[in-house]
């Protein structure tokens, strides 16, 4: 803790919890877009979030987030228009979430290409998040931290190929938090590896050259 | 390095080395950061010109929450605090009041605020400085100077009970902040160190207590005029310290009876939106209006 987080964070209001926590929520997915089109996305809110999301404008905040926007910026209010500007489609749901967070949203998104996938994460309180699952994969991450996502087939040998190349091609990456996850034995399965320093985006684009490796994400801190 | 776990600590070291509580932090601030005390300062600069800008923008007589529920309360008392009759409190207490509701109404409007040290008890800090700032001609290097020294209170506060109002209800948010903004005032007007200890342990004393109760849980009924409260006790806290009058129970034994107090409180006052004036029929009525409706 610093002098900042107690004078600070600068933020749009009115809630760190239901407005800047859920503008972080949306730039996960805004990294998960990674640059592509963005067709549509389809968000469910659970529990608080369902219940209070027009008052504290969450639903302008995940937007926002969804398109970039941080935490501070102006654009918050606006985001439903832009987002209608842009060409986005959007749509909010409510539905009780089964043993989530109070203040838990899925975000469903569609690409223009044709695929889509689906994020799950809560606002835990003080602009804080937790990143429950990704594409129906558990994963656990908090966005404080630069977490790699790497989507995967879940073969032998393919952590040990990710983290070997990591150690050989970036020997000053130290990994703090590794969780596996995966839907079926020999399916789709998905690595969280955050570390603590700031890996270069080229570390990405060498984790895709890997075998059996599909995609590769950077998510630098939200 | 200062560890920020209590207050006397902050008023020992700066009375010690004969320097002001803000020289203290900014300069161990800077070390703990790895940055120097010039960047740190700018950075908190920024922060207040935010906090003016938050004052201008809620000071509009269009300024609406989202929930439609408040709006306008700083355009109408600077209106009156400005007229022609004087108020009760002075022009320059009535002023610190219109912008206490001013920037409160601006998180409410989804507006951009600095966290003071919540976005609940935004109001309180910017209502106490920019009023020193615009009426009384205090330097805009001492009044940034001064935030050091709320912070640093802010930081003791977080480490020996809490800042949220879920948590330690709202004497933890705007009680927080007021004893931060008594401070800072104590400072800028030239107060010992101790003194400052004295300002934050009588507001603190002053806001014991108070419940969390957000009417719908939106953070605007009763807490934009909270801030006020908070407010008040900031300047008259500040006040008492600089007469020479100390408080009797010590500052960090005021933050532990806080924190004491907090864990006391029940789950329904605390943030849920299921107790106090959240549940009082009219209460009920407003949640329904803003939530019911939509449906």
């Amino acid at each position: 803790m610093n002098v900042f987080d107690i004078i600070g964070p600068v933020m749009i209001g009115p809630s760190s919890s239901h407005t800047a926590g859920a503008v972080r929520l949306g730039r996960v997915v805004n990294k998960l877009v990674d640059n592509r089109e963005l067709g549509r996305v389809e968000i469910t809110l659970s529990g608080s979030f369902a219940q209070t999301y027009k008052g504290h404008g969450t639903d302008r905040a995940l937007l926002a987030g969804i398109m970039g926007y941080k935490s501070y910026s102006p654009e918050i209010r606006d985001a439903l228009d832009i987002a209608d500007k842009r060409g986005i489609g959007y749509s909010f749901t409510k539905e009780n979430i089964k043993g989530a967070h109070p203040n838990t949203a899925r975000i469903h998104y569609f690409l223009k290409d044709g695929t889509d996938g689906v994020m799950q994460g809560a606002s835990i309180g003080g602009g804080n998040i937790m990143v429950n699952s990704i594409n129906g994969m558990k994963v656990e991450f908090n966005g404080d931290n630069n977490t790699i996502l790497v989507m995967h087939e879940d073969r032998p040998g393919v952590i040990a190929s990710v983290t070997n190349m990591m150690h050989w091609g970036y020997s000053d990456l130290n990994i703090s938090n590794f969780r596996l996850s995966r839907q079926e034995k020999g399916g789709d399965a998905i690595m969280t590896i955050e570390v603590d320093n700031q890996p270069p985006e080229k570390l990405v684009d060498d984790i895709r050259e890997i075998e059996h490796v599909t995609n590769a994400i950077l998510i630098r801190r939200v | 390095m200062i560890k920020y776990d209590s207050i006397s600590q902050l008023v020992e070291k700066a009375e010690h080395r004969n320097i002001k509580i803000s020289e203290l932090v900014l300069e161990d601030q800077a070390a703990a950061m790895e940055m120097t005390t010039l960047q740190l300062y700018e950075k908190m600069q920024l922060n207040f010109e935010i906090m003016r800008q938050s004052v201008t923008e809620g000071l509009k007589p269009d300024q609406k929450s989202m929930s439609g529920l408040t709006g306008g309360e700083g355009y109408k008392m600077s209106e009156y605090a400005c007229g022609e009759g004087e108020p009760l409190c002075g022009r320059q207490m009535s002023k610190a009041i219109a912008r206490a509701l001013a920037v409160a109404g601006c998180n409410a409007a989804m507006g951009k605020i600095v966290a003071a040290p919540t976005a609940g008890s935004c109001g309180i800090l910017p209502g106490c400085l920019v009023t020193l700032y615009e009426d009384r001609g205090f330097q805009e290097k001492d009044i940034v100077m001064s935030m050091f020294t709320s912070g640093a209170f802010g930081m003791v506060i977080a480490n020996k009970a809490s800042l949220a109002g879920a948590e330690g209800g709202c004497q933890a948010e705007c009680g927080s902040a007021a004893a931060m903004a008594a401070a800072a005032l104590t400072e800028l007007m030239g107060g010992t160190p101790s003194q400052c200890a004295d300002a934050c342990a009588i507001a603190i004393a002053n806001q014991m207590g108070l419940v969390c109760d957000p009417v719908g849980g939106l953070v605007e009924i009763p807490c934009i005029k909270r801030n006020v409260s908070g407010l008040m006790i900031a300047f008259s806290a500040a006040d008492m310290a600089l007469a020479g009058i100390s408080s009797e129970i010590p500052a960090d034994e005021c933050i532990d009876a806080m924190r004491e107090v907090g864990d006391a409180l029940p789950r329904t006052l605390r943030e849920t939106a299921a107790g106090g004036l959240a549940t009082t029929p009219t209460g009920k009525k407003l949640r329904d209006k803003v939530f019911k409706g939509e449906d």
